[in-house]
C-alpha cells in the first residue's frame, strides 16, 4: 500500500482542514483533486510527518506518519505548491547541493543531479542563475530536486500551477513518464480537475477536508460525446458558424465544448475553422471530466466548484 | 554519418536507480555546514555575492600586511599593533561583514521558502540552526584570523621572539573564536527575524553600531562623573568591548575602549557574560525556527 489513512481529522483553533478522511491508495499515480483550501496541502504536511494529526492515523510506503517521519523524508520526494528556489544559483548547484541534503555521497550526488535534470528536460541553461528562468524551468528545477535521490514515493503538490497549457501539457506528459517509465509512484494534486484524468491511474476528490471519492481514473472518465476545441482567436465567430450549422456548443473557458452527433461532427468543426482562417489548437473527444463527478452525486451542492476552468 | 559508431552516439540510458548509501543526518549537517560557509564568501553563488565578502577580507587583511612588510624590512623589535588589538581595529569591517552575510545565510532561505525543501528532508530544524550559526562563526572566524596570521608570519620572518610571538597569536586566536561566536549569533538572530535581505543587512549593521555608540558615550559620561568602576561594565554593552574586556582579562592585552572591565571580578563577568550572549542567541535561534513553516 502506496499511502494508507484512516479517520483522519486536522483541526486548526478554528478550522477543520480534514474531516474523518480514510482511503487507501496502490502505488501508481494517483491524484488528489479539491479546490483551494480543500485541504490538500494540510494532508501532505502530515504524510511527510511534519504536521501532527489530531486524530486518525496515517502511513506512507508502510511508515507510520507520527513515528517514523524522518524515515518518511529521506524515502519521499517533495515538490511544494509554492516557488521555494534560490535566484542566485544555478539548478546544478542547487539540485546537487538538495541531493546531498537527501543523504547522497558528492561523487553519487553530482551524477544523479546531471541525469535528473537532462530527465526534467533542462540542457544548457541548467549553469545559468534559477532566477533568469520561465516559469516552466523553474517547475522542472522544483521536480528535479523532488526526484534526484531516486525517492520511493513522490509527493507533487499542484505542479502545473502557474504553467501554460503547453507548459502544463509538457509537465503531465513528465510526470506520466516518471510514473510508468521510472516506476515512481506518486500523488499528484491539483485544483484542475480535467487535468488529471490524463495521467492518473487512481483520483481521491476531497472538498472541505471531506472525502468526496476515491475511485480509479477508468470508471469515471469513459469517452464522452462531446468534442472540446480550442482555436487561437475569434472563438465567437466559431460558435455562432457551428451553431448555425445545427451544433450545441457551449464555450468552456478558452474552449468550445461541442456534442458529438456522428463522425460528420468533426468535418463541421474542421470546416468551419477553415472558412474562418482560425488556428486550431486542440480537437479532441473528450473524456467525462472530473468535475462531473461532483454533477454525478446528486447529494452535493455543485454550485461552486463543477467548473475545471483555472482561477487566474 | 561519416563517423564510425563508437564516435559521439549518445544512448538514452534511460532512468537509473539508485541503489548506493543514503546517509545520515551526520552527513547533512556537514554538508549544510559546507554549502553556507562556501556562501558566506559568495562561493557557489553568483560573481556578486563574491564582491562584499571578499573586498572585506583584503581589506581587513591589507593593513596587517603592511605591518608585516614595515617590521621585516625596519627590523623592529616587536610589532606596531598587537595581535590582541587588531580585532578591534578592524571593528568596523567585521561588523560589515556579519551585517551583510548573515542575511546572506538565513534571511535568503526565509525569502525564498527554501525551508520547506530542507524540513522535508531528514534534516531537523535544530540541525538546519547549528550548521548555519557553525557556518557563520567558521566565516567571521577566518576573516579576523587571516589577518592575525599574516601578522604572526610577518613577525617571525622578522625574527621576533617566538615563543612571546606564538602565545600572543594563540591568545588572539581565542579572542577570534570568541569574537566570532557573539557576533556571528547575534548577526544570524537579527536576520533570521525578516526575509528581507536589505532590512536585515540594515538591521544588524544598526543594532551593532547602536550599541557601540551607547557604551561610548555611557563610558564617557561614567568615567568624567569619577566613576571608572562603572565605566569598565558599561562598555561590555558593546559586544566587541564584551569580548576585548575577557582579553584584557586573560591576555592583559590593553582594553580598546576607554576603559577595561574592573579587575578580576570585572573579567569573570565579562566572560560569562560572553557565554551568555553565544548561547542566548544560539537558544533564541532554535526558538524562532520553532515558528518557520514547513510549507
Amino acid at each position: 500500500m502506496m499511502i494508507t489513512i484512516e479517520d483522519l481529522t486536522k483541526r486548526y483553533s478554528s478550522v477543520t482542514a480534514l474531516h474523518e478522511l480514510s482511503f487507501e491508495l496502490q502505488p501508481g499515480i494517483v491524484g488528489l483533486v479539491g479546490a483551494n483550501g480543500a485541504g490538500k496541502s494540510t494532508l501532505i504536511k502530515i504524510l511527510l510527518g511534519l504536521l501532527p494529526a489530531t486524530s486518525g492515523r496515517a502511513s506512507v510506503l508502510g511508515l507510520d506518519v507520527a513515528t517514523e517521519g524522518p524515515r518518511i523524508r529521506q524515502q519521499v520526494g517533495y515538490m511544494p505548491e509554492h516557488d521555494c528556489l534560490p535566484p542566485d544559483v544555478s539548478a546544478t548547484e542547487f539540485v546537487l547541493h538538495l541531493a546531498r541534503m537527501s543523504g547522497l555521497p558528492m561523487s553519487a550526488a553530482r551524477e544523479r543531479t546531471a541525469d535528473t535534470l537532462r530527465h526534467v528536460g533542462l540542457y544548457e541553461e541548467r549553469y545559468r542563475a534559477i532566477g533568469g528562468y520561465s516559469t516552466g524551468m523553474k517547475q522542472r528545477v522544483k521536480l528535479a530536486q523532488a526526484l534526484v535521490h531516486d525517492p520511493g514515493m513522490l509527493l507533487l503538490d499542484e505542479p502545473t500551477n502557474g504553467l501554460d497549457p503547453a507548459g502544463r501539457d509538457q509537465m503531465l506528459a513528465l510526470l506520466r513518464r516518471i510514473g510508468t517509465d521510472f516506476g515512481i509512484p506518486m500523488l499528484v494534486t491539483s485544483h484542475l480537475l480535467g487535468e488529471l484524468e490524463q495521467i492518473c491511474d487512481h483520483v481521491v476528490v476531497v472538498d472541505a477536508g471531506r472525502l468526496l471519492r476515491s475511485s480509479s481514473t477508468a470508471d469515471v472518465t469513459s469517452a464522452s460525446r462531446i468534442l472540446s476545441i480550442e482555436v487561437n482567436e475569434r472563438t465567437d465567430e466559431l460558435v455562432a458558424l457551428l451553431r448555425s450549422a445545427g451544433l450545441t456548443v457551449h464555450p468552456a473557458g478558452r474552449q468550445l465544448e461541442v456534442e458529438l452527433i456522428d463522425d460528420s461532427t468533426y468535418d463541421v468543426v474542421r470546416d468551419g475553422v477553415v472558412q474562418l482562417g482560425l488556428g486550431l489548437f486542440r480537437l479532441e473527444r473528450r473524456r467525462h471530466r472530473m468535475s462531473e463527478i461532483f454533477r454525478a452525486d446528486p447529494t452535493l451542492d455543485t454550485g461552486e466548484r463543477s467548473s475545471d476552468v483555472p482561477a487566474r | 554519418m561519416s563517423q564510425p559508431a563508437e564516435h559521439g552516439v549518445i544512448h538514452d540510458i534511460g532512468f537509473r536507480h539508485y541503489t548506493g548509501p543514503r546517509l545520515g543526518r551526520g552527513y547533512l549537517l556537514r554538508s549544510l555546514y559546507a554549502e553556507s560557509l562556501r556562501g558566506a564568501y559568495g562561493l557557489g553563488r553568483s560573481g556578486k555575492s563574491k564582491v562584499m565578502p571578499f573586498l572585506l577580507l583584503t581589506t581587513i587583511t591589507f593593513p596587517a600586511l603592511i605591518i608585516a612588510v614595515v617590521a621585516i624590512v625596519t627590523k623592529a623589535d616587536e610589532l606596531p599593533v598587537a595581535y590582541t588589538s587588531y580585532p578591534m581595529f578592524a571593528g568596523l569591517a567585521i561588523s560589515i561583514f556579519v551585517a551583510a552575510q548573515a542575511p546572506a545565510l538565513v534571511s535568503r532561505d526565509l525569502r525564498f521558502k527554501v525551508m520547506p525543501l530542507y524540513l522535508s528532508r531528514p534534516l531537523t530544524r535544530n540541525d538546519y540552526v547549528l550548521a548555519k550559526v557553525g557556518a557563520l562563526i567558521s566565516a567571521l572566524f577566518i576573516l579576523i584570523a587571516v589577518p592575525q596570521t599574516v601578522l604572526y608570519v610577518g613577525a617571525l620572518l622578522a625574527k621576533l621572539p617566538f615563543w612571546a610571538q606564538t602565545r600572543g597569536y594563540l591568545s588572539s586566536l581565542v579572542t577570534a573564536a570568541l569574537l566570532a561566536a557573539v557576533l556571528g549569533g547575534i548577526g544570524l538572530l537579527i536576520a533570521s527575524i525578516t526575509p528581507k535581505r536589505g532590512f536585515g543587512v540594515a538591521a544588524v549593521i544598526t543594532v551593532l553600531l547602536l550599541l557601540s555608540a551607547i557604551a561610548g558615550a555611557l563610558q564617557a559620561i561614567t568615567l568624567d562623573k569619577g566613576k571608572p568602576e562603572l565605566a569598565g561594565y558599561l562598555g561590555g554593552i558593546d559586544p566587541g568591548n564584551l569580548v576585548d574586556g575577557v582579553q584584557v582579562w586573560l591576555f592583559n592585552a590593553e582594553p580598546a575602549s576607554q576603559i577595561g572591565p574592573p579587575g578580576t571580578l570585572g573579567g569573570v563577568v565579562f566572560l560569562v557574560l560572553t557565554f551568555v550572549v553565544i548561547f542566548g542567541c544560539y537558544g533564541l535561534l532554535l526558538l524562532r525556527y520553532r515558528k518557520v513553516s514547513a510549507s
